[in-house]
């Protein structure tokens, strides 16, 4: 293993678990450092920068970054990330005056935005800013998509939506609401610089088994969650069942509840480890009384005389075959007795007011084929992100995807290839103050994560908009703040000072160093460490020749608790705990000199 | 100093040994020594051993004088027993120590300075009475902690980190040793775990007094162009006369058994030694041989490491004086003390 080539950012923001996972790249340890300060306006500013939409994921975020989060390595639950994003949210105080705003003189470019989504949204953010002339077209009369009007308010009040999109729009996107996009030929024929698709993918699966249109009681998930957010349904019969167990699933059982159901049953086609809804989102639902049944598949409705009264079921079971597939044999088939089904198994994308005749190529599957970097549809200045891209992901997906489409946007309007991306780039910053003292806690804080406090379960049912989360005190998030790692403070080596002394790799508590001679492969290497490096997924760094006896230093980076103690041991300041902060590019940043293909930590 | 204690997280891996500990409970209190000291090393070489033997804490004692040394006591084993003697005084107290009570583990660490200069006539004794101990000199050719000063290991013609000249022989305590007739010498260096180790857990298993002296460098005071106690000095200077391959009871063999220079060693405890030298004709039983090598290797400025000499015939304290096994407070009042007539008696026969 030759040296590793710490100068390519990638090496230290993967270092950064929670920042890697993330598909917007937020600086988790920053920000909640921030927090840890009672900096709450500079935690939140620091969020938006990148997630945009602080006290919305705060809220709602899918969280790829806490399965990733090092804390979860150590002692099992990960930091609170996304909670504390709320925490900033909720305590931030007034920021609008340290917002972006846009300049009076505009560059001159229009671009259309199809759909008032997180997706959109972030691309406009991105290109207010820098004078662009931005309409966004929107079938509703407000903005936020699917956080709006699926998003159950219980879990997400309208008025942290409205705030949020606002910041945005004040800065002067053109708002055509209630002006659903009918001919995407016709909105081309506008002439605008570039068009960007963030229209989501609004349309639930339908379940084709006899019996689906014999009754009124039977709902699509997304329309019904739709017609609550609305006001057209306020009611709900008493026996539901909810037909799948993902996301919408969850928020469906959850609402049925608070409409005046009483046995509310979820019925999964598989056991409990493929559930595609979030454990805590599970966690929440069976709290509510929901109760959840696994392996039926349903097979049709009981209908009688145009009344709901049943479904029946065949109960599953699942075994693998020695190639790791699943395979269902049918056990029995048993019928549940209820007045309403909903479903939710699923979405579409549905494109119909876009004509196949304009250069914009579909797959065989109909959805549009959009390069995986720029976004770029198969006709030039036709981007698309979001769930309309590749299908139904989640806000933050759709704020990633909204600025790469807004990079790509720019560099087509100012005359440059798409592909020719800016690239990020790093700052290192010493934490050292003093001989033994840090710009960060060092110490470790053996805490359990934060437990959030939730509205008690009578307040809950009064009314569809009670928030069910309290949010963190500002005590709890002090506390949740020290638990984590501040693995943006990087170990940093510098080998010619390295005078081979041990210290570093003596006092390591979690024996992470080896000062070892030159191995053959890093396989052999994993295997003849200090301890053995079982994760693969994480990095070894490996040094230069060391200057007494051309060994190398070698770092597992798997459960470095970023405690510093190397550094405070090492005689020569040979390694040095520095701040790792990621340049990540941003529409406005200078193109790129060649391609760039493989975005950041995907 | 550290900022910090020592976060109490381990890798995923860590295992315990026989007797249920983890490594980490063979740790002790957070060194106040100098960044990147040796003696900071050679504890945790300590640590590794310790562990590795299944050595229990509570049957140890940990025994030392003054100097950075001798306040490595603090940093391992927080568990066991210890005495911390005044400067150089350290052996005599193991001496009574081990008269009381012969079945603990005594783990004597000591300086340059405690054992060569101040206390040179104590550690010769116990050597010559050979005390059932371990005995590390972590050795920097300074006092340490009086800040730098030559002790009686520093070689001739070396320089202080100031450029002053050291004019006086130095006292090798590995030739020393072997004249006295130890039963167990070594020699190792803190920068070289993979030697040291091994040599620790002959050591902690040789029934006498087993002696090593362990190149230390004091990286505050004689770090510096013109010692030859430094890291650079030691790594290009260091001869490994005799690989270690240490075998616990019931252990398999690692080191080849083809190597016709191989001599293993039977230990008290049924562990096994072996010891393949590398220089041509060296016998790491026999105590002439022994002497002239290291004699040689002074003269040339090299730094002979591995263990240099063993003699597991050895009588140790107890077997010379004949005194009984049974630690002195363990028998019973009667046999302790036996009361006027055995004392009468035991006078008469000085009439
Ligand atoms: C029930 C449910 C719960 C969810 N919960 C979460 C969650 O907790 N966390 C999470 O991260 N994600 C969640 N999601 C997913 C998340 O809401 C979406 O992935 C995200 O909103 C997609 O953003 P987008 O910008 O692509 O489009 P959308 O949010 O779908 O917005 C698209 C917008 O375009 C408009 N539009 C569509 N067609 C046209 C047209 N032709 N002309 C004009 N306007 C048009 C729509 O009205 C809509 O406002 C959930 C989804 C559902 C269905
Ligand atoms: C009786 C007595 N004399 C002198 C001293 C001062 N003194 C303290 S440590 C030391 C020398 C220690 O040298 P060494 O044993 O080599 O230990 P090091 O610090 O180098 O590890 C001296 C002379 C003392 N503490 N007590
Ligand atoms: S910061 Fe240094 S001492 Fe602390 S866990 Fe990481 S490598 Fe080990
Ligand atoms: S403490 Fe510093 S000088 Fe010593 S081995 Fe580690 S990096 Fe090298
Ligand atoms: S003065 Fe020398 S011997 Fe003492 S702690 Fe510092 S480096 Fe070690
Ligand atoms: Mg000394």
């Amino acid at each position: 293993m030759g040296p590793t080539n710490v100068t390519d950012p990638r090496y230290y923001h993967k270092v950064v678990d929670c920042q890697w996972a993330c598909p917007a790249h937020t600086n988790v340890p920053q920000y909640l450092r921030l927090i840890g300060q009672g900096r709450y306006a500079d935690s939140y500013l620091l969020n938006r920068e990148s997630n945009v939409f602080p006290g919305i994921l705060g809220r709602t975020c899918d969280r790829p970054c806490e399965p990733a989060c090092r804390r979860g390595r150590i002692d099992e639950t990960p930091v609170a990330i996304c909670r504390m994003k709320r925490v900033a949210a909720d305590l931030r105080g007034d920021v609008t005056d340290r917002l972006p705003t846009a300049p009076a003189e505009k560059n001159g470019k229009r671009v259309a935005l199809i759909g008032a989504g997180p997706s959109s949204l972030t691309v406009a953010n991105d290109l207010l800013p820098l004078g662009y002339d931005v309409t966004i077209y929107e079938k509703h009369h407000h903005p936020g998509g699917l956080m709006r009007f699926s998003i159950p308010s219980f879990r997400l009040p309208a008025r942290v939506i409205d705030e949020e999109c606002g910041y945005i729009i004040g800065m002067g996107a053109q708002m055509k609401y209630g002006t659903p996009v009918t001919s995407m030929r016709a909105l081309l024929d506008e002439g605008y610089d570039a068009v960007f698709v963030g229209s989501g993918a609004p349309k639930g699966k339908e379940l084709a088994i006899p019996g689906r249109h014999d009754a009124p009681t039977i709902h699509v998930g997304l329309d019904w969650l739709a017609n609550v957010h609305f006001g057209h349904i306020e009611a709900i019969e008493p026996r539901v069942l909810i037909i799948g167990v993902g996301n919408t699933a969850m928020d469906c059982c959850r609402t049925a509840k608070r409409l005046g159901a009483t046995d509310v049953k979820v019925v999964a086609r598989r056991g409990r480890a493929q559930f595609k809804a979030s454990p805590w989102e599970l966690e929440d639902a069976e709290e509510e009384g929901v109760a959840i049944l696994e392996n039926h598949a349903p097979t049709r409705f009981i209908v009688d005389n145009g009344v709901l009264t049943g479904m029946e079921f065949e109960q599953l079971h699942w075994s693998t075959d020695t190639s790791g597939r699943q395979h269902s044999t049918v056990v029995s088939t048993t019928a549940i007795p209820c007045d309403a089904v909903i479903l939710a198994i699923g979405q579409d994308n549905a494109l119909p007011w876009l004509e196949r005749d304009l250069g914009i190529a579909f797959d065989a599957q109909g959805m549009p084929i959009v390069d995986r970097a720029t976004h770029q549809s198969t006709r030039a200045g036709v981007f698309f992100g979001g769930d309309a891209a590749w299908g139904p992901l989640n806000i933050i997906w759709a704020v990633a995807h909204g600025h790469q489409a807004a990079i790509s946007i720019h560099l087509h309007c100012s005359g440059h290839d798409v592909s020719h991306r800016p690239a990020p780039g790093m700052t290192l910053t010493s934490a050292k103050l003093g001989m033994q003292s840090w710009s960060y806690s060092n110490d470790y804080n053996p805490s359990p994560r934060a437990r959030m406090q939730h509205e008690e379960l009578v307040r809950r049912f009064t009314d569809v908009s009670v928030e069910v989360e309290l949010g963190f005190t500002p005590e709890q998030a002090a506390r949740e703040v020290q638990r984590c790692l501040n693995c943006d403070i990087q170990t940093v080596f510098t080998d010619r000072l390295c005078i081979e002394c041990d210290a570093c790799v003596d006092i390591c508590p979690t024996s992470c160093l080896t000062i070892s001679p030159v191995r053959g492969s890093e396989d052999e290497l994993r295997s003849h460490l200090s301890a053995p490096a079982l994760n693969m997924d994480q990095a070894l760094f490996a040094s230069g020749p060391l200057p007494q006896t051309q060994r190398l230093m070698v770092k597992d980076e798997d459960v470095c608790l970023h405690c510093g103690l190397c550094a405070e041991r090492c005689p020569t300041a040979a390694w040095d705990m520095q701040r790792f902060d990621l340049q990540f590019a941003y529409a406005g940043a200078a193109p790129g000199s060649a391609p760039l293909n493989a975005p950041e930590g995907r | 100093m550290t900022s910090i204690n020592k976060p109490p997280v381990r890798h995923p891996s860590d295992r315990r040994n026989a007797i249920g500990l983890t490594k980490a409970d063979y740790e002790g209190g957070m060194s106040t020594l100098c960044a990147g000291c040796g003696h900071d090393s050679v504890t945790a070489a300590l640590v590794q051993a310790f562990w590795e033997l299944d050595l229990p804490p509570h049957r140890a004692a940990k025994m030392s004088g003054i100097g950075c040394s001798s306040k490595t006591t603090g940093y391992f084993m927080r568990q066991s027993h210890g005495f911390n003697a005044v400067h150089g005084r350290m052996p005599s107290v193991t001496t009574g120590a081990n008269a009381a009570n012969g079945e603990l583990t005594y783990i004597g660490i000591s300086g340059d300075g405690d054992s060569l200069n101040i206390g040179l006539g104590q550690m010769v004794h116990a050597i010559r009475r050979n005390v059932n101990m371990l005995y590390v000199i972590e050795n920097n050719g300074v006092y340490g902690l009086t800040k730098g000063q030559f002790s009686a290991a520093a070689d001739l013609g070396s320089t202080s980190r100031k450029g002053e000249v050291n004019e006086q022989a130095p006292i090798d305590p590995v030739l020393l040793a072997l004249t006295l007739g130890a039963t167990f010498v070594a020699r190792s260096f803190s920068g070289d775990k993979a030697q040291l180790v091994p040599i620790l857990k002959a050591g902690l298993s040789h029934r006498g007094f087993a002696l090593i002296d362990v190149i230390s460098p004091c990286v505050s005071f004689n770090d510096h162009e013109g010692s030859t106690k430094s890291y650079a000095y030691v790594r290009g200077h260091e001869v490994e006369t005799v690989a270690t391959d240490f075998v616990p009871l019931r252990r398999e063999i690692t080191m080849p058994e083809s190597h016709e220079a191989v001599t293993t060693v039977q230990m008290h405890d049924g562990s096994r030694v072996r010891l393949h030298a590398t220089a041509p004709g060296y016998d790491p039983t026999d105590r002439e041989t022994a002497y002239r090598h290291a004699r040689a290797c002074l003269d040339r400025g090299e730094v002979a490491t591995g263990i240099l000499f063993i003699d597991k015939a050895g009588r140790d304290l107890h077997d010379m004086n004949r005194t009984v096994d049974t630690p002195l407070a363990h028998l019973p009042f009667d046999a302790l003390c036996p009361g006027k007539a055995a004392l009468d008696a035991l006078m008469a026969r000085y009439r």
